[in-house]
């Protein structure tokens, strides 16, 4: 067993040791904690911060992967034979899922095929059927194992509560539950707590299901619905992120550097966001995508494995939402800056002798967080919409990657069908909305409580 | 004679925090009552329930107000609309901003004539045209068809006036209607509401803080603190016999004289600015190329004494702040020599003039953008320290010496970990002042330091760097727009007037025995207390 470290697994396990070293500098300044105390005063942040956890533990269990040695004894001194196939911790989870293929469509909870095949019986004589699914439960015990699916997702989900009163507390275990339990606590625990139940008792029971069942049907080739939405999380949410983390550094840059120097630096930046932002972005991508596609066709010693290849693809098209996208901020941050380059604290900061460094790093960018903060988490939501757009006009995702656009790409032409066949889209739509919502609802608190304008 | 308005016993509250407390005063016809009191103590509230504008969160909780004996209250939205403006009309602090920019300001007097007149189309041009005339605006034929922008700001405030005037109102709101301009502009459009007030009896509620204005202008005075009238009277009483403790403070804040300080007629120079000049190009096309120059500052000469204070008056646009940044080296000098001892500091590159950086520093008008929002009151004083190398090297030494440097400037130590927010102006300007003397400078250049602060606030902040000159020796190139402030702080005065020096000399005879046409007229306009309190300082 080895791991493999695929490009988009570094940057996103990059950007987590960021965030953590950024949440330990900033608990230490008492201003920028008392924001974000204030931003989780709201109940309806702190459930969509907890939605958007969520999706992220997902994100980063399918961010480690592994490759199997495929002999189970690997001989002293001869070379490990691999697995063609690399697997990540989320597949290991799923792995029932995984084997359990049908041969075609089937709807959720079905125990037969969506539609009716020809079959030769034992009397030799050929009819239309139903032909059974390969890997159903036959017994009649849906409402048992749900039940016991619902008590054992409360129980997981009161273990996560009593683990975090008992880091939140030294000593008054009990004392510390009540006070949060009656709301009386700064932050609004309950509706976490709530929110936690909720969403352990449901992901316990989707699991629990998913063995018995193909709880939201199987697609064309007999894929299990349920699998395919869980793996598309990690694209969705890794096309929102770290497009954002390729486009900042460029943003911050350029429009501090156009709002500070002004002059031939500002003209020169100006030109090149006003030039970008005229080209459509479609057009961009698609060229860019394509490009990239024929250049890997070309080069097949590239990759040992497709995931690889679908990989960088991956990381080409975040690549290129990052370059189309950095103009919007570009532009606001080198307006803020002219505004606070005349502010008197830089002339005074100049009248130190303080170095032109210095001042953008002390006095300027400080002061521009709060917008990009909020072009962040606002730009979120976008990017998750935007690669289903892509992945459906087919110049997203590799193909054979899961996501919610190719998963919509494929369900589109049997939406015509009669009777429909509605629950791959369904279940990407559901998958995708609950994101963006939850993303949207967050960005909106932190801009009211960050934009100045709004005390 | 009958009132025209009657305020009894207005109370406001917002939640459960009291604004106004109980107060009342009656306004009679043809009077100038004048409500004076620092900011926030519910002048302009006062006005606004007057008009009934206040905002929601706002409440009543008692007391009446009669126009005619007729209460306000009790009238429905649709009747108060015809009051205001027609009844009632207000003029407001900022002329930029209550004037429609994309209308022509005879449009916009037109359409006040056409709300609550109802006259026909030539009529209306015509009495607009008359009102004009009336608030003597030059050619008012033509002026009928310009924009806002055209006109300067002394010019819009007359465009204000003819727009309350319009209706013939019986009672005027002025709410600080001279605040934003300048001297000879403030005399010329407080000379304008007299004679109107005058010619057509009018009765007007004048609003300020400025206790000059109140004397040249008010009939009948009363002050405001903490949302209550701390004392009323006829103005000639008031001035006289000031009764309240807090009014008599007033009043010896703002009659400032000069403090008996010995002046060596030969002082020693410190910083000496020979034919200096500093020119904005102003760039146009695709290229940028330069078209030509604004002259902000036009060959000036003047010379600081070491140890001592110049001040630098002039209006704004004169150029005087300029000068400031130009000494700073924080603006390109375009020719012209600044000497320090006997270094020419014009022309020299960052890290030359980085010995020099220490040794001139400056403070700002705005307290409130002046210092870092992100940065504590110890970092924010650090910064120098830290940048030119001036005092200790260690932490925990640094620290000390901050602590030394609040309490000099008579703040509280534990202040070093607050930041910026937490302070109000006049703690802000301190906080600056620190940051100024935390490298121990020998020449701090005050930008407009008081005029963004109140009266008391302001004589407090005067008496500090006073004080601070005392004890360091340091000298002050004291910038300002305020006439009255100058015998209080300065030795000598320099004049500008469009980029250049008009008149420079010691205090006393510059003050008092002007030579230049311009000096006099600035003189003359400033708005003077009564002689009496003058008189009963000394």
């Amino acid at each position: 067993m080895s791991i493999v470290l695929l490009w988009t697994d570094i940057l996103v396990w990059l950007l987590v040791i960021v965030l953590l070293v950024w949440g330990r500098v900033i608990s230490r300044s008492p201003q920028v904690k008392k924001q974000w105390h204030t931003i989780f005063k709201s109940s309806i942040a702190m459930a969509s911060a907890i939605i958007l956890l969520f999706y992220l533990l997902f994100t980063l269990l399918d961010s480690v992967h592994l490759r199997f040695a495929a002999h189970s004894t690997a001989s002293n001194g001869q070379t490990v034979q691999y697995k063609g196939d690399t697997v990540s911790l989320l597949d290991l989870i799923f792995t029932h899922n995984l084997k359990s293929t049908e041969r075609t469509y089937s709807a959720p909870f079905a125990t037969h095929e969506y539609s009716k095949s020809v079959v030769v019986d034992d009397k030799g004589v050929t009819r239309q059927a139903y032909l059974p699914l390969k890997h159903v439960s036959r017994n009649d015990d849906l409402l048992v194992k749900s039940f016991y699916a619902v008590l054992l997702g409360i129980l997981i989900g009161s273990l996560i509560i009593v683990l975090h009163l008992f880091w939140q507390s030294s000593g008054n275990f009990r004392e510390l539950f009540w006070r949060n339990w009656k709301a009386e606590s700064t932050l609004p625990w309950r509706t976490a707590y709530l929110t936690i139940i909720i969403l352990a008792v449901l992901l316990t029971w989707l699991y629990m299901l998913s063995f018995d069942y193909h709880v939201l049907g199987t697609d064309k080739v007999g894929g299990d619905v349920l699998y395919q939405s869980f793996k598309s999380i990690r694209t969705g949410v890794l096309i929102g992120i770290l497009t954002t983390l390729i486009m900042l550094p460029v943003a911050i840059l350029l429009g501090v550097s156009a709002g500070l120097f002004g002059g031939w630096v500002d003209d020169a930046i100006q030109y090149l966001y006003t030039t970008l932002s005229s080209i459509p972005g479609v057009l961009l991508i698609a060229a860019g995508v394509l490009s990239m596609q024929v250049m890997m066709d070309a080069h097949p010693g590239w990759f040992e494995t497709t995931l690889e290849r679908s990989d960088l693809r991956l990381l080409f098209l975040i690549m290129i939402l990052g370059i189309t996208s950095w103009t919007g901020l570009c532009r606001m941050l080198r307006a803020e800056t002219l505004r606070i380059s005349q502010m008197e604290f830089v002339t005074a900061a100049k009248a130190f002798g303080v170095g032109k460094f210095m001042i953008i790093l002390r006095h300027i960018v400080p002061n521009l967080m709060h917008i990009i903060l909020i072009s962040v988490v606002l730009d979120f939501s976008g990017l998750v919409l935007a690669e289903a757009v892509l992945s459906y006009v087919g110049v997203g995702v590799d193909p054979t990657m899961y996501s919610w656009g190719n998963m919509i790409n494929q369900a589109r032409l049997e939406m015509a069908r009669d009777p429909m066949v509605w629950w791959s889209l369904f279940s990407a739509f559901v998958f995708m909305f609950i994101l963006v919502l939850a993303a949207n609802l967050l960005s909106d608190r932190v801009q009211t409580v960050l934009d100045p304008r709004n005390r | 004679m009958g009132s025209i308005l009657t305020v009894e016993n207005l109370s406001l509250a917002i939640g459960k925090e009291k604004l106004l407390k109980s107060v009342s005063f009656k306004i009679k016809k043809g009077e100038i009552f004048a409500l004076v009191g620092e900011s926030g103590s519910g002048k302009s509230l006062t006005s606004l329930t007057i008009m009934r504008l206040l905002p929601d969160v706002i409440s009543v909780s008692s007391g009446d107000i009669k126009l005619k004996n007729r209460s306000l209250f009790v009238l429905p939205e649709y009747q108060m609309q015809k009051v205001r403006g027609k009844s009632i009309a207000m003029i407001f602090q900022e002329p930029m901003s209550a004037l429609n920019p994309v209308m022509t300001v005879g449009e916009q007097v037109a359409e006040v004539i056409k709300i609550h007149l109802g006259l026909k189309k030539d009529a209306i041009k015509k009495k607009a045209i008359s009102l004009f005339d009336e608030v003597a605006l030059k050619d008012p034929q033509e002026r009928y068809h310009w924009y806002p922008h055209q006109l300067s700001g002394g010019q819009k405030q007359r465009v204000m006036i003819a727009i309350a005037l319009a209706c013939e109102p019986d009672l005027l709101i002025a709410d600080e209607p001279t605040t934003a301009l300048d001297v000879t502009i403030q005399a010329q459009v407080l000379k304008l509401l007299k004679k109107i007030q005058a010619e057509r009896n009018l009765s007007i509620l004048f609003i300020t803080h400025d206790m000059a204005v109140v004397s040249q202008m008010a009939d009948r005075i009363a002050v405001m603190r903490y949302g209550e009238i701390v004392e009323q009277a006829v103005c000639q009483a008031f001035f006289n016999a000031p009764q309240h403790p807090y009014t008599k403070k007033l009043l010896k804040d703002a009659a400032k004289t000069k403090e008996e300080r010995e002046t060596k007629q030969q002082s020693d120079r410190l910083l000496e600015v020979e034919n200096l000049k500093v020119y904005f190009p102003i760039k146009k096309g695709f290229f940028q190329r330069t078209v030509g120059y604004v002259k902000a500052v036009d060959g000036v000469t003047l010379s600081i004494p070491k140890g001592k204070t110049l001040a630098l008056v002039g209006e704004s646009g004169s150029g005087k702040s300029t000068i400031g940044r130009a000494i700073l080296s924080l603006v390109p000098i375009a020719d012209g020599t600044v000497r320090f001892g006997r270094q020419n500091l014009a022309g020299l590159d960052q890290t030359a003039l980085k010995p020099y950086r220490r040794k001139i520093q400056v403070v700002f008008q705005d307290p409130f953008s002046a210092l870092n929002p992100r940065m504590t009151i110890g970092d924010i004083i650090r910064e120098g320290m830290i940048s030119l190398g001036v005092g200790p090297k260690e932490k925990t030494l640094q620290d000390e010496y901050i602590r030394e440097l609040l309490l000099k400037v008579e703040l509280k130590e534990e202040y070093v970990h607050r930041y910026p927010h937490e302070f109000s102006g006049g703690q802000r300007q301190r906080i600056g002042i620190a940051r100024a003397l935390a490298v121990k400078p020998e020449l701090i250049i005050c930008d407009e330091p008081t005029s963004a602060l109140d009266v008391s606030v302001r004589s407090q902040i005067l008496e500090l760097l006073r004080k601070l000159q005392q004890e360091s020796g340091v000298s002050y190139l004291f910038i300002t727009h305020d006439l009255s402030i100058v015998p209080a702080i300065a030795d000598e005065v320099a004049v500008m007037k469009e980029g250049k020096i008009v008149e420079q000399g010691p205090v006393m005879q510059v003050m008092e025995n002007p030579q230049h046409a311009y000096t006099q007229v600035l003189l003359e306009s400033a708005p003077k207390l009564p002689y009496t309190i003058q008189k009963r300082k000394k």
